[in-house]
């Protein structure tokens, strides 16, 4: 929970954003990161993002559902209450195959979107600093770290040299936090 | 910037010359309106069908099951009926998000988040008619597997019926899923726009924080690809699911292997139906004529004449083994489906599914609105008759003439019904008033390959002469 000072530049294409965010990476700069308001393809890989594990979470959860459903009906129909439905075998695999297959899907998408909140630090009540309300309209916004090694109208000079729009300095808490409202206009006093 | 290229022959996905904040403007417009008088009339029409329908079930509850009129031969009558009908209808949703999402099909943009609606809403209406038909309701909860007082007492595993628990709750809870995690940055770029206090902290609340950090939009990205994937053969599985609930028995008429293959195809035949109808309307009341293009809807009519066509074969091939099998009594049961009490259904249902989808072979009735609104409510029609016609014309005469019976529905199995459509377009105009109808960040990232504006800079390319555009890409390049 750290309150810091960024440098915000505002792009209005993503054309211009990705030598601007190249740029960025090369000149030196603490680039804290890149808000879109779409996803723009490529980008992960002009920041240096290594591709998400994503779908490995969601695949071990798959397997955990698929585990849980046999093992689970294999117990009931052969240990806990075995019964005779017309003369089958008490361990039915066929018959067991539709709602193993639920229960597969089920686990994976609900660990799947669990994860994807939990990684995102997203869920109902969360409020995050929003460097620009375009940003979810149609700016592209870099922010970058500010320290005491660099004056403020040093970066925001070079950020205009990359073609961004509008600049502006902001404190702001750049983590997460739950449910305090008030917290952001604190910030947006400070600034 | 764009990896993807599209040949600027192709129809655009996005009429007019939009930029990003054009589309927010647009999609968000509504929401920020109060809305039209043909709102409230709609809405209000529809709270009252939904009250009817409550009204009804109470009924049934408080006096029983036998204030319906399904009988002893006929157990399973309109509610099975509108079960496997709504049902039906919520498959289209997953199919236009998830499947054409893998197939890479630009055109589900416009439509997929009405659709997804659809399909919620559909399932709802759906999962009533099965609880209420066990008459005890509040023993419902028997069909689930817990560790309970009754001693080990479990339900059976190996049974169609428990099968669709699973399979409904299932598709359910990931369409649900699927759909919010694409409403997440839409809930956001509202937040981030709204000019009262409350619509911030609402739409704040449902946008869960999101801001669209590049690491975020690539496990957006990731989850959106992997819950298709999962969807897709859920979709499949669900209504061969529902299917088995006939197929497993030794009913003639119902003991057919066709029936998963034809019950998945004219589901999605239903579904498709059922967004052309919202969608129309929706395009309409909202002036979003320019994301639902006619090129939408002409997708769509294709995909209805592909599945109404399979389905028209699964008729006829269910026609032909009855004859194929020489069992008097497969033989029987189709002969009375076409010439017997319930003939009208059964020619209702051939009308309305196997003739009429087959206009759509004609571009001009494709691309025409009106014909196709009326056509999407006559596929509906058929398609509801075709669940009647297997339910109903199965049972009412089995083995035992002794048995043989006629069925028709009480009122309240006619308001219970009612009351599902009131349930679903409360709900839809609720959707339709307070969240994008149409996917606004799949939107801004179709717009640059498919939109009017590229297409056309594109086609104004192709017509220039190939030297002259070199020396001009040249030129620009090398300042």
């Amino acid at each position: 929970m750290a309150i810091k000072k960024f440098a915000v530049g505002c792009y209005t294409d993503e054309e211009v954003l990705f030598p601007a965010v190249k740029s960025v990476r090369n000149s030196g700069y603490k680039l804290h990161d890149v808000y879109t308001p779409f996803p723009v393809h490529g980008l992960d890989h002009a920041l240096g993002l290594k591709d998400t594990d994503l779908h490995v979470a969601g695949f071990i959860y798959g397997i955990t559902g698929t585990s849980t459903a046999v093992g689970f009906m294999s117990w009931i129909f052969t240990a806990d209450w075995p019964i005779n439905f017309g003369g089958k075998p008490h361990w039915s695999l066929p018959a067991f195959i539709p709602i193993t297959f639920e229960l597969t899907v089920l686990f994976a998408a609900v660990g799947m979107v669990l994860t994807f909140c939990y990684l995102n630090q997203i869920m109902p009540g969360v409020k995050k600093h929003v460097f620009h309300p375009r940003q979810t309209d149609d700016l592209f916004v870099v922010a970058i770290e500010l320290n005491d090694h660099v004056t403020d109208q040093e970066v925001i000079d070079y950020l205009k040299t990359t073609g961004a729009v509008e600049t502006s300095v902001q404190i702001a808490e750049s983590d997460w936090w739950y449910g305090r409202w008030d917290i952001a206009e604190h910030y947006e006093k400070l600034a | 910037m764009h990896l993807k290229y599209e040949s600027f022959v192709r129809e655009p996905l996005v009429d007019g010359d939009k930029d990003y904040h054009q589309v927010t403007e647009d999609i968000v417009r509504p929401i920020e309106q109060k809305p039209s008088r043909m709102w409230y009339i709609g809405f209000f029409f529809s709270i009252s069908l939904l009250m009817l329908g409550v009204f009804s079930v109470f009924w049934e509850v408080y006096w029983g099951i036998g204030v319906w009129g399904i009988n002893r031969t006929v157990g399973w009558g309109w509610d099975i009926t509108n079960f496997v009908w709504w049902v039906g209808i919520g498959h289209a949703g997953t199919l236009i998000s998830a499947i054409l999402l893998l197939f890479r099909q630009g055109w589900r943009t416009g439509v997929n988040r009405a659709a997804e609606a659809m399909t919620i809403f559909a399932v709802m209406c759906a999962g009533q008619f099965p609880i209420f038909h066990m008459g005890r309701v509040w023993d419902g909860f028997f069909v689930l597997p817990y560790p309970n007082s009754r001693g080990p007492l479990w339900p059976n595993f190996n049974s169609a019926l428990l099968w669709d628990v699973f399979a409904i709750s299932t598709y359910f809870t990931v369409s649900l899923l699927f759909w919010y995690s694409g409403l997440i940055p839409d809930f956001a770029t509202i937040r981030d726009r709204a000019k009262t206090k409350l619509r911030k902290r609402l739409y704040g609340l449902a946008s869960f924080g999101w801001t669209g950090t590049a690491k975020n939009w690539q496990r957006h990205e990731a989850l959106s690809l992997v819950l298709a994937g999962l969807s897709t053969p859920l979709v499949l599985s669900v209504h061969t699911i529902v299917s088995m609930d006939f197929a497993t028995s030794v009913i003639p008429g119902w003991h057919t292997t066709i029936f998963p293959p034809y019950f998945v195809a004219g589901a999605i035949f239903s579904g498709f139906a059922m967004v052309q109808t919202l969608l129309i309307l929706v395009r309409k009341i909202f002036g979003l004529e320019d994301y639902v293009t006619l090129g939408h809807i002409e997708a769509m009519n294709k995909v209805i004449v592909l599945t109404g066509s399979i389905v028209g074969v699964a008729y006829l091939t269910e026609l032909f083994m009855a004859w194929y099998s020489q069992v008097v009594y497969e033989q029987d049961a189709f002969k009375w489906r076409i010439l017997g009490p319930y003939w009208w259904s059964y020619w209702a249902m051939m009308t309305c599914n196997v003739v009429s989808p087959q206009l759509f072979w004609f571009k001009k009735l494709r691309r025409n609105i009106p014909f196709t609104f009326i056509m999407s409510i006559v596929v509906n029609i058929g398609m509801w008759f075709e669940r009647f016609v297997i339910i109903v014309t199965s049972l009412y005469r089995d083995y035992i003439p002794g048995g043989w019976t006629y069925y028709s529905p009480t009122w309240p199995e006619v308001g219970f019904y009612l009351g599902t459509f009131g349930l679903f377009f409360t709900c839809f105009f609720l959707f339709a008033k307070y969240f994008p109808v149409i996917a606004i960040a799949e939107i801004k990232f179709v717009l640059k390959t498919s939109g009017e504006a590229q297409k056309k800079r594109m086609a104004a390319i192709d017509a220039k002469d190939t030297q002259e555009f070199a020396t001009e890409q040249l030129a620009a390049h090398h300042h």
